[in-house]
């Protein structure tokens, strides 16, 4: 017994017309589409405008990042400037890329928070901006800003980050969360 | 005779020069053109600086092509451990010699007399006149498809010794291939030859100065537009390039017949295809558009179709052929880089199917049509 194979036919499935068929015209409707293109952007370098969708990217960042891209990492703050982070090294086992390295300290100081991060290090050359560190953050001390770190380099061991960078952010407003917190009170311990 | 020689060593000069420059340059205006034509910047990041400072020259990326080159200088010279000594170092140049000797019989200007353009030469060159061409040959297109019809073995040889089966499968799809296309090739040129009656190219050029119906310039477009269509497409097929880049397609074939060929042999196999862009946009400006002249003009200067005649100076008309003939082929060399870059590939059945069953078919009507109306028109037995 021979197996016939009947490939699938699809409602949608796409047809030629006689037009198409002819393949001269379409071919002709395609040199015209890209010519335009051409043209159109070429008119705009020449008069000085920019003619390019894309950017030219370590002197020129897109302006248009969406709000929620993932773009570099930020170290969340209490409202004395040390950062919220308890250094339990949560967000460094779940990185899918190990880029995250934490040295703890101890201070005793501080009780509603005696561990604290003494360093606190990201090696963007490395990094695949997937968020999973926010995602697992128990203490919501790692946030991802809309901003690129903007490291281009010829050297990956310039493209870390350290706690000094990571403490810049210092946003008035954050629709989604309140921050910083809004009672100055030390959190109780748990 | 010396002076003969003089000349013709400037031609020989000029000819190269001009290769090698299209050569370079044409891989940095495809580059930019593809990006323009889909709203990117393109390539930019190549720069030369200034010694002992830090100007760096961008200069819109021209530098590419002198990092390529450079990189294709430098790299390991690869060899595959089986492979035809011979034939694998022969073949790079089998592909590039032939092309670079397709442009010896094409006219690059008109007459030159340098005795008229140059004043303290007169005594030395008296008279005589040079037709700007490496070559006067009256063969001058059947050598411009014997020598093109050479770089096929070339392919194969290339195809052939490497000792890979993706380069013999190239090899092989770039023989039929091009065998095909440049019977197509060269029955699209026959529609000319019947109405100008000449192989020689600079005669050709001349014949396409006059007018036709009073007004519309001689050019071959306009007495052969169908033709003009055949032989760009046949060309562009005879190139190798999208969408006929069947032998190389690297979907399929990763480099096709030079898989194997690394550093500076394998840059000579794109340099031989960059050049052949601008052989056949030379070709084809010689062809059909009037070669190094602008419409109605001659050796003389304007000949405007209302019967008044512009005069132009010796000097302004050779300086006026020159720029004229390098925009045309530049022009023609843009149009190519469109097609490659807005058409996709066929697939390999389609290729033969076209030529075969398409293109030679039209070919051979277009010339039948216009044998009988040129029988017709001028009443003379052919």
């Amino acid at each position: 017994m021979t197996v016939r194979y009947d490939r699938k036919r699809y409602w949608n499935e796409p047809t030629l017309g006689l037009w198409e068929r002819a393949y001269l015209p379409e071919i002709v409707r395609g040199l015209a589409l890209t010519s335009r293109v051409f043209l159109r952007n070429m008119a705009k370098w020449v008069t000085g405008r920019k003619g390019a969708l894309t950017t030219y990217y370590p002197e020129e960042t897109r302006a248009d990042y969406a709000p929620l891209n993932r773009g570099k990492h930020v170290l969340t703050q209490r409202p004395d400037g040390k950062p919220q982070c308890v250094a339990c090294n949560l967000c460094a086992t779940v990185c899918p890329a190990k880029v995250i390295e934490i040295e703890a300290g101890f201070d005793p100081d501080d009780a509603a928070h005696p561990k604290f991060p003494r360093r606190f290090e990201i090696d963007y050359s490395r990094c695949v901006f997937c968020g999973l560190c926010v995602e697992v953050c128990p203490e919501d001390a790692i946030r991802m800003a809309k901003e690129t770190p903007n490291l281009p380099s010829h050297d990956r061991h310039a493209m870390w980050l350290g706690l000094d960078e990571l403490l810049q952010w210092q946003p008035h407003r954050d629709p989604a969360k309140p921050y910083p917190p809004r009672d100055s009170a030390p959190e109780t311990p748990r | 005779m010396t002076q003969d020689l003089v000349v013709y060593a400037v031609y020989i000069a000029y000819a190269i020069g001009m290769l090698m420059t299209f050569g370079t340059v044409l891989t940095w205006v495809e580059r930019k053109q593809a990006a323009v034509m889909s709203d990117r910047i393109g390539a930019n990041r190549a720069y030369v600086r200034i010694p002992f400072t830090q100007v760096k020259l961008i200069w819109l990326g021209l530098f590419h092509g002198l990092a390529d080159g450079l990189k294709m200088l430098v790299k390991e010279d690869w060899r595959p451990r089986t492979y035809d000594a011979l034939a694998y170092a022969l073949a790079p140049w089998v592909v590039f010699t032939p092309v670079l000797l397709v442009f010896a019989v094409i006219p690059f200007g008109g007459a030159l007399e340098p005795a008229r353009l140059v004043p303290w030469l007169a005594d030395w060159y008296g008279q005589r006149s040079y037709p700007m061409q490496i070559a006067r040959l009256d063969a001058g297109l059947l050598i411009v498809f014997a020598f093109s019809g050479l770089t096929v073995i070339g392919a194969m040889l290339a195809g052939w010794s490497s000792n890979n089966k993706f380069s013999l499968l190239g090899g092989l799809r770039a023989g039929s291939q091009m065998i095909s296309y440049e019977l197509v090739m060269a029955l699209t040129v026959l529609g000319l030859l019947l109405i100008w009656g000449t192989v020689d190219l600079d005669a050709m050029v001349r014949r396409q100065s006059g007018t036709v119906l009073g007004i519309l310039p001689a050019w071959g477009l306009v007495l052969q537009p169908f033709a003009a269509v055949l032989f760009m497409t046949a060309a562009i097929a005879e190139n190798k390039r999208i969408p006929f880049d069947l032998p190389e397609a690297e979907s399929e074939l990763i480099a096709g017949y030079y898989t194997e060929y690394s550093a500076m042999k394998m840059g000579l196999f794109m340099f031989a295809e960059f050049i052949e862009i601008a052989i056949i946009g030379a070709l084809f400006t010689t062809l059909f558009l009037g070669g190094y002249n602008l419409p109605y003009m001659d050796d003389t200067g304007f000949n405007l179709p209302g019967g008044t005649h512009v005069a132009l100076s010796h000097g302004a008309v050779v300086v006026t052929q020159l720029v004229v003939f390098l925009l045309k082929v530049l022009l023609v060399c843009s149009f190519q880089i469109l097609v490659r870059w807005s058409l996709p590939r066929f697939r390999y059945d389609q290729v033969l199917t076209f030529a075969w069953k398409f293109m030679l078919p039209l070919a051979l009507i277009n010339l039948t049509v216009t044998a009988v109306v040129l029988w017709l028109v001028r009443g003379a037995p052919l």
